[in-house]
């Protein structure tokens, strides 16, 4: 792979303006099961621009969160990685063990779908907090326990001194997704990772969290890889959506175009699966059947057995090809590919 | 925090008192007579009432039982039939043996089973993990006597690192103490060692899989702190469960270890007092582990409430 040949369809996507922050090129992730190796994620490209936000969608088991796993640099433990994770402009992807945990916490942040366990339930807010800050920053006691006091006054928890001495199960569910959203930006990264962070909330929390990650994350310049299912939040909140199906990406383009007009026929099925804000009363299809169990993915298309639009050619594999707002990987795309 | 231990402290009371009223009824309805006991075959039927009466045996169970309750309150066990000694004044030196024997076995069995658990669950499934919990298998299912005569062969017989058996107080030096503790106290901390490290191995691997563990390490934090401190604190409360349980279990089953190793202990002494009908001494002895499990339930609790916090809110 000669590193000046850019193939990755996707960054060309990217705003043009600046260099980006997160640049994923042809990432593949296998797993390793009882001596066979599987491919789980395959030829994975995009990039994220500082302050942009990039979506990740697509239903359980198609390789989202392991894909932001191997970015963060914890994937499972038999899983091997290959292609390029570039960071501001260094490749951490061949990094040591121990350098990729350096930039965790520091230059990545990461956001858990499920605070109640991912913060730890036995030690102090302020604990966990202040580790973090003294190990990433070199803080002293005192003075990490003073910024963990202005983070969480940041995030919008009340009488932060308090909390700080407080423990997770005392808090409702929305001041949890805060602490950990306080957790994940506490060392200012440059790149946030979100992995569902709204789909343990009470709807009515989910948009106050929302909100407070678009604040975060224009005021701070971060970008952001926003893991969901839920293609609502995607339009609303994204800039750009990278739909993935099975292992691949299947669709790349502006959030706003691919909710509005689909190109890949997965992303159709996602959005007519969905009720309208609009109140429509158009009658909900569910895409057929379900995701292959992971890493077992069909030969050719990897949606072809569930595709409405299958035809004998979908037993080859496509290829990614750019269209109007992005790319799509489809032999029967919704909308003509640019040539 | 203190009303927790207020209420824990409350609730150890009938731990006390059951343990006691059970031990107090068996006693008396199992057969043999002390006073019979004492005076021998030659003992006319008049002179073993007389002994009897002076004995207290003559009145009704619970007569005899509010009496020693009574006693209890006033710091008088009674007198041993046997030694015509107040039991208060027994019982200390032979309760410190056992007390000594269970906590430097039970500080042998935690170090050992931390250890080999923890190593075990870093090692998850390759050759060393699977060596360490066969070795806890194989503890598990051997019994402690078994293990003290094989002590006993190697150590003492072949090698003659450490004396046969007999006891040094600690008071004759640590050394000569350590000599003579050791090797029982290990017989009697292998089983429970490789209990905590079964345990201690499979709350480790649970708490590995934990997510806050794996934010731990997305922080940025050190392996060392994630295992040492993150996930260690979860992990040791199981383990702290068995170490309760088998501080009780040491207290209570050091009998063989005792006897193999001619140790005065408190286990061997109540054996002796059963078979010699010498009522007072059991009770007192059952009082004094009553006593000890009650106050080490309470140590537990504390340490519990100290490791995990939603405890102390119930």
């Amino acid at each position: 792979m000669t590193p000046d040949k850019h193939t990755s369809a996707a960054s060309d996507a990217a705003p043009a303006t600046a260099r980006p922050t997160l640049e994923v090129d042809r990432l593949n992730l296998s797993l390793k099961i009882d001596r066979h190796v599987v491919p789980i994620v395959t030829d994975i490209s995009f990039s994220i621009a500082p302050g942009e936000a990039v979506a990740l969608v697509g239903e359980s088991g198609c390789g989202k969160s392991i894909t932001a796993s191997a970015i963060l640099g914890l994937p499972p433990e038999n899983a091997t990685v290959t292609g390029k994770i570039v960071l501001n402009g260094r490749d951490i992807a061949g990094f040591s063990k121990n350098e990729r945990r350096k930039l965790c916490g520091s230059e990545i942040g990461f956001i858990f779908q499920e605070p109640m366990t991912a913060l730890h339930p036995t030690l102090t807010i302020g604990h966990q907090l202040t580790d973090t800050l003294r190990n990433n920053l070199g803080l002293s006691k005192k003075a990490a326990m003073d910024r963990a006091a202005e983070l969480l006054d940041r995030v919008g928890i009340p009488r932060p001194r308090d909390i700080l001495k407080g423990y997770v199960h005392e808090l409702s569910g929305g001041m949890r997704q805060r602490v950990m959203i306080a957790l994940a930006i506490s060392c200012d990264p440059s790149l946030v990772i979100a992995d569902e962070p709204t789909t343990a909330l009470d709807v009515t929390i989910q948009a106050q969290v929302l909100d407070l990650l678009e604040d975060m994350r224009t005021e701070m310049n971060i970008a952001m890889l926003f893991i969901t299912h839920d293609l609502e939040v995607v339009a609303d909140f994204c800039e750009r959506a990278v739909i993935m199906y099975a292992g691949d990406v299947v669709e790349t383009g502006s959030s706003r175009a691919v909710v509005d007009q689909p190109v890949h026929p997965y992303t159709r099925g996602l959005l007519d699966a969905v009720p309208h804000k609009d109140g429509s009363t158009e009658k909900l299809t569910p895409i057929p059947g379900t995701v292959p169990q992971i890493g077992d993915w069909p030969k050719g298309c990897r949606f072809a057995p569930r595709c409405p639009r299958r035809s004998p050619q979908c037993e080859l594999r496509p290829e990614v090809e750019p269209t109007k707002r992005g790319q799509v990987r489809c032999w029967h795309p919704l909308e003509e590919t640019v040539q | 925090m203190l009303r927790y231990i207020g209420k824990r402290f409350l609730l150890i009371l009938p731990t006390i008192f059951v343990p006691l009223i059970l031990v107090f009824l068996l006693l008396r309805l199992s057969p043999g007579d002390p006073a019979g006991m004492m005076l021998g075959d030659q003992a006319t039927v008049d002179q073993i009432n007389a002994l009897r009466q002076e004995l207290g045996l003559d009145q009704p169970i619970w007569m005899q039982f509010l009496l020693w309750l009574k006693g209890i309150f006033t710091l008088n066990l009674g007198d041993s039939i046997f030694f015509r000694k107040p039991v208060i004044e027994i019982i200390p030196s032979y309760a410190s043996v056992t007390l000594l024997l269970t906590l430097v076995g039970l500080t042998l069995a935690i170090i050992f089973g931390v250890t080999f658990g923890l190593i075990a669950s870093m090692n998850r499934n390759n050759p060393v993990d699977r060596g360490v919990v066969g070795w806890a298998v194989l503890g598990i299912s051997l019994p402690e006597f078994w293990f003290a005569l094989l002590l006993v062969f190697v150590f003492s017989v072949t090698l003659r690192w450490f004396p046969v058996a007999g006891y040094n107080p600690p008071s004759a030096g640590m050394i000569a103490f350590a000599a003579t503790i050791f090797l029982p106290a290990l017989a009697l901390g292998i089983r429970q060692s490789a209990l905590m490290t079964r345990m201690m191995r499979s709350s480790m691997l649970d708490v590995l899989n934990e997510p806050y563990i794996t934010t731990a390490r997305a922080q940025g934090l050190p392996e060392k702190k994630v295992i040492g401190e993150y996930a260690m604190r979860t992990a040791s409360i199981p383990v702290v469960t068995v170490v309760g349980l088998s501080a009780s279990y040491m207290l209570g089953g050091a009998v063989t270890i005792e006897i193999i190793f001619a140790l005065p202990g408190l286990g061997r002494m109540l054996v002796e007092a059963v078979g010699r009908r010498d009522y007072p001494v059991v009770e007192g002895g059952v009082l004094t582990i009553a006593l000890v499990l009650a106050m080490l339930n309470l140590l537990i609790d504390i340490i519990y409430a100290y490791l995990d916090p939603r405890i102390r809110y119930q």
